[in-house]
């Protein structure tokens, strides 16, 4: 599992909340560069699920896949989630699904790392 | 025409994106994990996965529920929120008295800690919101 990676995913994600949520406290809706933000977390994701695709390919595995999987998906799926609702909902409450979405963005990083890391640490 | 009642309008927009957005977000979650868990290791845990996969289709239940927001949306979102509830509470202390019948995790194991306690907490403020929403 790529911790380099991961790190990045959690520092984007971080980021696009705090942006998220400056927005949301001035009762902006998200902007068009807040959702290109998403799309930066979640190129940050597929590239952290393609080298998880590469290391187990390479004979690694998660200790627990039924999990790992489980995450990884639900992450690859989230900041599209968000960005589709963010613009379904043009108010400052758009910004809050934004700002929500990318606090949980590195809870699930973090568990998905311990998933993969049962056998290996 | 188009317009609904108030009650109606409220319950989708504004803050309920938010809540719609969390169901979405768990329906996501719990569907994933059991469908992984049912299609490599259903022998291992049976029982939790079977849970997982039931958490799933409440969630999926209530976010349309949510989403629709007329009346049967809401009575349904309201029936499974409820369900919901009792089930976290329910698995959540089975999994501390008899670990032994959950040998693997379920959304709801140990009150939904593996989720941050979102799974305890979303029920209740859905309840809340609905209650809130209804009246206006």
């Amino acid at each position: 599992m790529n911790g380099a990676l991961g790190t990045l995913t959690i520092v984007t994600s971080l980021l696009v909340a705090a942006w998220s949520g400056v927005t949301a406290l001035r009762g902006r809706a998200p902007d068009r560069r807040l959702l290109a933000g998403l799309g930066v977390v979640e190129l940050a994701v597929l590239a952290l699920a393609i080298a998880a695709l590469v290391a187990i390919a390479g004979g690694e595995g998660p200790g627990e896949p039924g999990t790992f999987w489980g995450y990884l998906v639900t992450l690859i799926f989230l900041p599209p989630l968000a960005a589709v609702l963010a613009r379904m909902e043009p108010t400052r409450w758009g910004s809050v699904i934004v700002l929500v979405v990318c606090l949980v963005m590195p809870v699930l990083v973090v568990r998905l790392e311990q998933t993969w890391a049962v056998t290996h640490g | 025409m188009a317009e609904g009642s108030t009650a109606d309008r409220t319950i989708n927009r504004g803050p309920g994106r938010v809540l719609i957005a969390l169901y979405l977000l768990f329906a996501i979650a719990a569907t994933s994990r059991a469908g992984f868990q049912l299609i490599t290791k259903y022998q291992e845990a049976p029982l939790a996965y079977l849970l997982s996969a039931f958490a799933a289709v409440i969630y999926i239940v209530a976010t349309v529920g949510l989403a629709r927001a007329n009346l049967i949306g809401r009575r349904v979102a309201l029936t499974a929120c409820l369900i919901e509830l009792v089930g976290v509470l329910g698995v959540g202390a089975a999994s501390l008295t008899v670990p032994q019948a959950f040998p693997d995790d379920t959304v709801w194991s140990r009150f939904g800690e593996g989720y941050g306690y979102l799974p305890l907490v979303l029920p209740m403020i859905g309840l809340v919101w609905l209650r809130r929403a209804g009246k206006g």
